[in-house]
């Protein structure tokens, strides 16, 4: 230890804490179950502050499924939660483009939840071609691609030759916006 | 004798200019999106349903086929010159397809690859040609309480079979049920996990979980741990086969069928068990033992037929008793269901024209299928050569239309983005997604089912079990839970009397 001015204790303490996030990042999974017993807690909460009326037919009413589910969530969290104090792990999943051997680059992907969010606003007030194109583009970016020229124009293309093909071909109907009534 | 008037009627569908276009269409948006890497059959699928939203049922259906099919076929094709192989039915391709590219060989492995796809979908086709209508006509009596035998059967089956973790299994069902609770009770019209919200009365669409889980939760997973430099695809040429290669080959592809059929046909995860099986017979019978893991094409050739008769078999299933097996099929259940018609022995019979115009379309799209990848292979292989944020992004793009698609509202897309949230998840602590989609397509079936059986035996949980049928179910059920207990001593008896013997 190269910090001789610190006293023992707050040595020792910050060792702990350093432990105890250690730990937490280890079992992290835990918070898997928290977010199954939360669920879990939702739907019991829901089924029984039901107020099933005369409308249920037959013995079983709209309440007993629900209940079923919330408790086996219940279940299933602290099954999970067991499993995982004993050194269970879930296994991250592989794949083609998938490289474990690195942390997760968690700024792609808040980046990409928000270029999709912004699409969701965006589609009704300035239509599918330009909602679309901007998608594609801001994703590509996210991404990591860099070419200036390239990018935009492989996004506007993809999204009006998408937007004639489903549109006019296809007969599944998008939002046009004001672009298209321009054209 | 029946079967094949209804079969040739089915032509009569699946050749009219219009659907015949469809099947092609089908088959080459199929084909390259399968190609593409990191798209598998079902993805590809999900992301391809909002293409067949304007069209009458039976067009849809043709289409998804060749779909289907095409993108079975591409797989293998990715498997053999990335050597990355995308989803775990292709895995076993890559093992001697990818020696067999290094060395030289690729033509030959693309050859042996789609002949096989080719005989093994056909030989399956003939296999459910054979054996659906008799299915559909032995389940036509079964009631509500056989129905809810089969979808517990289908849930347990989905947990505990896949994957290396029940619990987690079990979670990623529990949590498909939830979402499949949202919106109106079926029966009574109670809001459930609505919290007064307008959008959720209606229920979350089963596509937009589909897309969300399989489709924004990989490109989401991958984009967090995006390899900086993807594989080099091996480049060949056009595909074709020696004299002596289709002589080590033929038998293969006729030995694939008879292994995958089966496994298709009940739930134990589709192609996967099946190709490998037919890998490990093949290295068994094989000749040329000393090629095998430097590129023998036998190795190549029987699972791919396998993994192609398997989706044959798993159509027995999803037709004749509305039990997806896998992911393919249950997307392609929720497509059915989008269309109001309900898959199950009563299919035949009602939309008998649809049933056999889709079957009939199979043959079609395998012929096509052969046609279009033996010499368009070279230019199949270009599309692995698409740079990645291109690829990713256009998934996202895809799955934010088909959203959308599917009742015109903004409010989708943000659904779509949190499941896709959850699906990301999944991934990262290792729940497996099918079980979700699974619950989400059979959970409310299931509920209905299960009330109605209950009101018919008057609340009586008897009422539940009193056909021959669904104690066989539950039998089967109980034998897949007690199996980690009962495979021990199973095991230890084994070993015991074996070492009596010797």
């Amino acid at each position: 230890m190269t910090t001789t001015g610190v006293p023992p204790e707050r040595e020792e303490r910050d060792e702990r804490s350093k432990d105890r996030r250690a730990w937490l990042r280890e079992h992290s999974e835990l918070g898997v179950c928290v977010m199954l017993l939360a669920l879990g807690a939702v739907v019991l909460t829901d089924a029984l502050t039901m107020d099933v009326e005369i409308t249920q037919r037959g013995p079983v009413g709209p309440k007993t499924v629900p209940v079923a589910v919330g408790i086996g969530l219940l279940l299933v969290s602290v099954l999970l939660a067991v499993d995982v104090l004993r050194g269970g792990r879930g296994e991250a999943e592989g794949g083609e483009d998938v490289d474990l051997s690195e942390p997760a680059d968690w700024r792609t992907v808040l980046l990409l939840a928000g270029v999709f969010l912004a699409t969701a606003v965006l589609i009704e007030p300035v239509g599918f071609p330009v909602a679309g194109a901007l998608l594609f583009w801001g994703a590509a970016y996210a991404l990591g691609s860099r070419a200036v020229h390239r990018d935009p124009l492989i996004a506007a293309g993809l999204s009006l030759v998408t937007y004639a093909v489903f549109n006019n071909l296809l007969g599944v109907p998008l939002p046009g916006g004001p672009l298209m009534g321009v054209l | 004798m029946n079967a094949f008037s209804s079969l040739m009627d089915g032509f009569g569908t699946a050749l009219t200019p219009v659907n015949l276009l469809w099947a092609a269409v089908g088959v080459l948006l199929g084909t390259a999106v399968g190609v593409l890497p990191g798209i598998g059959p079902a993805m590809a699928v999900a992301l391809l349903l909002p293409v067949t939203y304007g069209l009458e049922p039976t067009g849809a259906f043709i289409m998804f086929a060749g779909i289907y099919y095409g993108a079975m076929f591409g797989g293998s094709t990715t498997s053999i010159l990335l050597n990355t192989p995308g989803e775990s039915a292709a895995v076993v391709a890559a093992i001697e397809g990818n020696p067999m590219a290094k060395s030289g060989r690729g033509a030959q492995a693309l050859a042996a690859a789609a002949i096989g796809h080719f005989a093994g979908g056909m030989i399956g086709t003939v296999m459910l040609v054979a054996l659906a209508p008799r299915v559909a006509d032995l389940a036509v009596d079964i009631g509500a309480p056989d129905y809810f035998a089969l979808m517990v059967l289908a849930f347990i089956a989905v947990t505990s079979v896949l994957g290396s973790s029940r619990v987690r299994g079990l979670a990623s069902l529990l949590i498909g049920l939830t979402l499949g609770l949202v919106g109106l009770d079926q029966m009574t019209g109670q809001q459930r996990l609505t919290f007064g919200s307008l959008q959720l009365a209606d229920g979350i669409d089963v596509v937009i979980v589909a897309v969300g889980l399989f489709a924004i939760g990989e490109a989401l997973w991958v984009a967090a741990h995006l390899r900086r430099t993807s594989g080099r695809a091996v480049p060949v040429g056009r595909p074709w086969l020696g004299r002596q290669d289709v002589k080590r080959t033929w038998k293969s592809w006729l030995r694939g069928p008879l292994i995958g059929f089966p496994f298709g046909a009940i739930p134990a995860g589709g192609a996967e068990i099946p190709t490998f099986l037919s890998y490990v017979t093949e290295k068994r019978l094989s000749k040329h033992k000393d090629e095998w893991g430097k590129g023998a094409i036998e190795g190549v050739a029987g699972p791919e037929s396998a993994s192609s008769a398997s989706a044959a078999g798993t159509l027995v299933s999803m037709l004749t008793l509305g039990l997806p097996t896998t992911a393919v099929a249950a997307v392609m259940l929720a497509a059915f269901q989008s269309y109001g018609i309900q898959p199950g022995p009563l299919l035949f019979e009602r939309e008998s024209e649809l049933v056999w115009g889709l079957i009939a379309s199979l043959f079609v799209g395998m012929v096509l299928l052969l046609a279009l990848n033996l010499p368009l292979a070279p230019v199949w292989a270009k599309l692995l050569r698409i740079p990645r944020p291109y690829l990713y992004a256009g998934i996202l793009f895809f799955a934010a239309v088909g959203a959308y698609a599917v009742g015109g509202e903004a409010i989708d897309l943000v659904i779509l983005l949190i499941i896709g949230l959850i699906g990301f998840g999944m991934r990262r602590y290792g729940l497996p997604v099918l079980p979700a989609v699974i619950g989400v397509i059979l959970g409310p079936n299931a509920e209905q089912q299960l009330r109605r059986a209950l009101q018919i035996s008057d609340g009586s949980v008897s009422g539940l079990v009193d056909t021959p049928f669904s104690v066989t179910v539950y039998a089967v059920v109980a034998l897949i839970v007690l199996w980690p207990l009962l495979r021990k001593p199973a095991r230890g008896l084994l070993n015991s009397r074996r070492s009596g013997t010797e």
